[in-house]
């Protein structure tokens, strides 16, 4: 076996994930009527306002300690532009015409971007919209903006977020146990993540 | 107007028809404020604190006959102050009644994601319901008049009823029943129009505001709240009332079609996601 993700990056991605999921369900409860029964889950209405601003502050904060773990790992280069080229070959699982790739693939940085950006949309139009009493009467106009970049942000990453837990759970068997137990086959490794088990094993 | 059901429609020993039968009436209520006799002696205040049962709070004095700077949870009805300088050098004291409009299509109904924390009555009233209220205050972005006020210690948002329990056990609102001057009057929305009309065309034919009119703004459905003003092309003068308010267009987005373009996305994705499953299956290690 061989180590993937230690200890920390693995509180590190689950607290981001529950701290995600949280506001995802009490977001989704705001978002639509049909969805309302999601804050009822979720504590009731009054009690899903008060901490879903809250809960969004630990998701933001836990990506930023991400960035700061995994930055040098999701930096986009060149092996990923071409990994983009052939990414048809790797939906269609024909990965044997696919390039070798490191740690995370040029998907994987792509997911991890849309998060890291959309973390940042929602931290930024969600402080106006935890206090909009303090929003003057004369700047209203900013209060269906901030909302609509609020709704639009979340969509964005939950399209991301629907194609991050399919291929996790689904599509690559063997993550969901990386990211719980910490390791990895050199099977998985080698499947995958060809460059990174290369510079892991010497191999 | 609550009491329509109670209508008599047949009685017992009676000699002729039902007096009143058959004919049709207007159920929907509405407020007419005449500002051009309101003389800001702030008696609608008192009495919409006294029926609301909410204190007294402190003044602001800015030196103007306007009590605080602006509507608060607990204090639904302010007199507005402005001192217009007209054309002519000469001073005008504008008093307006401010408080909630109950428009016909009311944005903070719309912006309300909340099961029940805004009703509107048949009759035209809107109103909060606490209890349901989650405090996101939505309301506040939907609404064009700044009407609803946020209760940092409870959560809550808090706005005039209309009375609502008055109107529904056939009462007039606290504030109507105060009023000294008779600027403020209730009935049904077809009746203030009315009245309103006749006191904006005696005002035109018998004085020197030719421009009066009956503030009654379309952009909203029109509201169970209407105004006479001296001056009809210049509301923004009574303390800032909006010439065309209406639901902000990107609230409108964001609860009509942005829901389902996310939804259809939404679903979209999972179904997409759960084909490409069934069409590929999950990757070999080989």
């Amino acid at each position: 076996m061989i180590e993937r993700y230690p200890f920390h990056e693995r509180i590190c991605h689950w607290l981001t994930g529950f701290a995600y999921l949280y506001c995802f369900g009490t977001g989704l409860a705001f978002y639509s009527p049909y969805l309302f029964w999601l804050a009822a889950m979720l504590g009731g209405g009054p009690t899903s306002r008060f901490w879903h601003p809250v809960v969004g502050l630990v998701f933001f904060g836990a990506q930023m300690w991400m960035h700061h773990i995994w930055r040098a790992d999701v930096s986009i280069g060149p092996a990923d532009t071409e990994w983009l080229e052939k990414a048809k070959y790797y939906v269609s699982n024909q990965d044997e015409k696919v390039p070798a790739q490191g740690k995370y693939n040029a998907g994987q940085k792509l997911y991890y971007w849309a998060m890291f950006y959309g973390a940042f949309l929602l931290l930024l139009s969600g402080a106006f919209m935890w206090f909009p009493e303090y929003i003057s009467f004369d700047w209203r106009w900013v209060r269906p903006v901030v909302v609509f970049i609020h709704e639009g942000a979340a969509l964005i990453t939950i399209g991301a977020f629907i194609i991050h837990v399919y291929m996790s759970v689904f599509m690559v068997p063997g993550s969901v146990a990386a990211m719980v137990h910490g390791s990895v086959s050199k099977d998985w490794a080698r499947a995958h993540h060809r460059l990174w088990f290369h510079q892991k094993t010497g191999e | 107007m609550s009491n329509g059901t109670l209508q008599i429609k047949a009685i017992s020993g009676h000699a002729g028809p039902v007096a009143g039968l058959d004919t049709s009436r207007d159920y929907s209520v509405a407020k007419l404020i005449d500002v051009t006799t309101c003389i800001g002696c702030k008696a609608c205040e008192v009495a919409c604190l006294e029926w609301n049962g909410y204190p007294f709070r402190e003044t602001v004095f800015d030196n103007t006959y306007q009590t605080m700077p602006d509507t608060e949870w607990n204090y639904y009805n302010l007199i507005r102050f402005n001192e217009h300088v007209n054309e002519d050098g000469t001073l005008s004291w504008l008093m307006r009644k401010d408080g909630c409009m109950h428009c016909a299509d009311p944005g903070c109904l719309r912006a309300c994601p909340a099961d029940g924390a805004i009703v509107q009555y048949a009759n035209g009233i809107v109103d909060f319901n606490q209890e349901h209220c989650i405090g996101c205050q939505y309301c506040v972005t939907g609404c064009p008049f700044n009407i609803p006020k946020f209760n940092s210690e409870t959560k809550k948002v808090h706005k005039c009823t209309l009375c609502s329990d008055r109107v529904g056990a056939g009462l007039e609102p606290a504030c109507i029943k105060a009023c000294p001057t008779g600027c403020l009057h209730f009935g049904t929305k077809e009746d203030m129009k009315d009245l309103g009309e006749k006191r904006a065309l005696q005002l035109r034919e018998h004085t020197s505001h030719t421009n009066a009119g009956v503030y009654d703004p379309a952009g909203v459905g029109g509201t169970h709240v209407m105004y006479v003003l001296h001056d009809i092309e210049h509301p923004e003068r009574y303390g800032g009332l909006p010439k065309n308010p209406t639901i902000p267009l990107l609230v409108r987005i964001w609860k009509g079609p942005m829901k389902w373009i996310g939804n259809l996305a939404m679903v979209g994705g999972i179904l997409g996601v759960a084909l490409h499953f069934l069409r590929f299956g999950p990757k070999n290690e080989q």
